[in-house]
């Protein structure tokens, strides 16, 4: 209690010590900078400013007004932030340099807790916004954006998070950088009604980050779509993933992700909506799959997963795999190519539909027979083992495959 | 030849065939229009009958028209007229109907909707495979005497080409599994018409992208000159050397 008591005490102590410092040039800004003391509001005025590299090493907030430029000129990091509890907010922050061996970035944190960075733009930089070993940390209505579109290498990840906890992320825009967004082990996180489009790689790239919250994101465009790995306890509802087309590109890649949930999105055509590899224990119910190549790839090599009450319409293939033995579960979705009947009009249909077909069953173990699609001889196979099913795992099955489509028009943005 | 030509267009025309495939041909593409507003998909859906439609109802026309007009030949043959020249002036004839059919019972309505970009290779390739599977009849009606066996032989052809073909290639695929077959299968595929239309409609469309690494091979093959005039030279053998053939039985043949 005296602990704490002292603390709020030299809390106070530094409200009362903390001033306000309006900046107009490039060197006040520095001078401001450097000689600030815990606490300091410094406004920067309009205009262009080419401080060089802005280490902020005391708690201040910085404030630009009426969008300020803080220039990188192609050769520094704009603002590096090592202390905890900065604020920076309103900027547009341009040109940071580039290179092969750090990762310049517009706004970098290091080890700095409870930064808030809100309401940037941030053209042509390398790294974004780029935080490591900084705890909760948020992260909002900030537009990143890369317009040169140079190869991967020359651009760095728009929002970029190493070793963080409890971030919260909302409302950014991140275009043309390698990764919209990068977590790599960051937990107990949310990311909410972010916009991350045609990037060079991923809008969306995590690995060993658990416990994170993605809520009501749009990926659209993106090189590769979005890859998740090496994680478990992800929440993912009411996402967007669309139009992630190319021979590589999924809508949502999920490798080894256990005890997770994937809910109320919209995949929309992606070349691949959803792959699944080594991944166990997820719910993936209330999806819209639409207009998708494969709208699910689920290998062997997934366990006790649960497909329910998502609706597939218009994709190529509904769903592939590659082994026989078959141990997740599909109920209650829409297939919109399901022939079944339904004679007690309980709107389930009374016998069960098998969503993979000989083809795909083929193609996944043989990828070469991909020469025969929509080939007429292809046809008739399929026709034929709908018929009587003989290798098509016969577990790979929707049990209570559902008459009508889930009417989502309501939850639909 | 000229007049040749004009005599047997004429007569085609009177039996009100060519007239019955265009407007089938432009009934299923409105409705392929109405059904789905998408122009991708419905140029999938089209391709299903260029590879199908097309080569079935050429094939059993070109043959049947062959018999009827058997008579016909024979008494012009009794004229000073060279045996190619006629084989020829009826081959340019039953092709150029069945072509103009297709480019008017498809192109029309595309045209209608808007879609003509899209559908325009398939056309062109929809009149490719008219003229090679033309040349496949003759040669089925050159090789016998009797109609009935003839059509068998068409039909054989078609059977061949569209499904018998394609189970041989999935078993090759299969049976070498373990090698990189890429340039083999692509070899092979020329080795069919249909497959060859099938595979370089399908790479100029972007659902080339599901087709994994064998996709992005062939696309990278066939986006290239090298691939487009690989296709151009294969088709026209497919269409001339049939033909030849034909021809060269049909010079020698006791009418």
């Amino acid at each position: 209690m005296k602990a704490l008591l002292l603390i709020l005490l030299v809390c106070l102590a530094c409200v009362t010590q903390a001033r306000r410092i309006t900046v107009k040039e490039d060197v006040s800004l520095k001078n401001a900078v450097q000689n600030a003391i815990a606490g300091d509001t410094i406004m920067v005025s309009a205009g262009r400013y080419k401080p060089g590299n802005l280490i902020i090493r005391v708690p201040l907030v910085l404030t630009g007004v009426n969008q300020p430029v803080l220039d990188g000129e192609g050769r520094f990091e704009v603002i590096t932030v090592q202390t905890p509890g900065v604020t920076i907010r309103g900027f547009r922050i341009v040109h940071t340099g580039v290179s092969s061996i750090e990762d310049f970035a517009a706004i970098k944190v290091i080890a700095g807790h409870h930064v808030t960075i809100d309401n940037n733009i941030i053209e042509e930089a390398f790294f974004g916004i780029h935080l490591s070993n900084t705890d909760s940390a948020r992260i909002s209505n900030n537009i990143i954006s890369h317009t040169e579109q140079p190869e991967e290498s020359r651009v760095g990840n728009g929002i970029h998070l190493w070793k963080c906890q409890g971030a919260v992320i909302t409302r950014n825009q991140i275009t043309g950088h390698r990764d919209g967004i990068y977590f790599e082990f960051v937990t107990g996180s949310r990311v909410e009604s972010n916009f991350s489009h045609h990037n060079l790689r991923y809008g969306l790239h995590f690995m060993f980050s658990h416990q994170d919250t993605y809520l009501n994101n749009r990926f659209e465009s993106n090189g590769a779509g979005v890859a998740v790995m090496y994680t478990h306890h992800v929440t993912m509802i009411g996402n967007s993933f669309i139009r992630n087309w190319g021979p590589s590109a999924y809508g949502l890649l999920l490798k080894e992700i256990r005890d997770s949930e994937v809910s109320q999105n919209i995949f929309e055509s992606n070349t691949m909506a959803i792959y699944m590899e080594g991944s166990s224990r997820i719910t993936l119910s209330g999806n819209e799959f639409r207009t998708n190549g494969y709208a699910v790839r689920l290998q062997a090599s997934c366990d006790d997963n649960h497909f329910a009450r998502n609706n597939f319409k218009g994709n190529t293939f509904d769903l592939a795999t590659n082994g026989s033995l078959v141990m997740n579960k599909l109920d209650h979705n829409y297939w919109d190519r399901y022939e079944g009947y339904d004679l007690n009009h309980d709107g389930i249909g009374d016998i069960a539909y098998h969503p993979a077909n000989l083809f795909t069953l083929i193609s996944e173990r043989i990828p070469a027979a991909m020469v025969l699609w929509r080939s007429f001889t292809v046809y008739l196979m399929d026709r034929a083992e709908k018929a009587i099913p003989s290798l098509i795992p016969a577990g790979l099955q929707d049990t209570a495959p559902m008459m009508k489509s889930y009417d989502r028009l309501a939850s639909t943005r | 030849m000229t007049t040749i030509v004009r005599y047997i267009l004429a007569d085609l025309l009177r039996t009100r065939f060519a007239l019955a495939y265009t407007v089938f041909l432009a009934i299923v593409t409105m409705a392929l229009f109405q059904l789905d507003n998408d122009p991708s998909r419905v140029t999938l859906s089209i391709l299903n009958i260029v590879l199908m439609v097309v080569p079935l109802f050429s094939i059993v026309f070109a043959t049947i028209h062959y018999y009827n007009s058997y008579e016909f030949m024979t008494l012009l043959l009794s004229q000073p007229v060279k045996r190619s020249t006629l084989l020829l002036s009826e081959w340019a004839s039953v092709a150029g109907t069945m072509a103009g059919s297709l480019v008017a019972g498809v192109g029309i309505p595309s045209l209608i909707y808007g879609a003509l970009t899209q559908v325009l290779p398939l056309l062109l390739a929809g009149v490719a495979m008219t003229c090679c599977f033309v040349s496949l009849a003759f040669l089925a009606s050159v090789m016998t005497q009797d109609k009935a066996r003839a059509i068998g032989i068409s039909l054989l052809f078609w059977i061949y080409f569209s499904m018998i073909y394609d189970g041989l290639l999935l078993l090759v695929v299969y049976s070498f599994s373990d090698y990189p077959i890429e340039k083999i299968t692509l070899a092979l595929i020329a080795l069919n018409p249909i497959d060859l239309v099938r595979i370089s409609i399908l790479m100029e469309m972007d659902v080339s992208a599901l087709m994994g690494y064998t996709g992005a091979f062939y696309r990278s093959f066939f986006g290239g000159t090298t691939g487009m005039l690989f296709c151009i030279v294969m088709m026209m053998i497919w269409i001339l050397f049939p033909l030849w053939i034909s021809r060269r039985i049909f010079m020698n043949k006791d009418l």
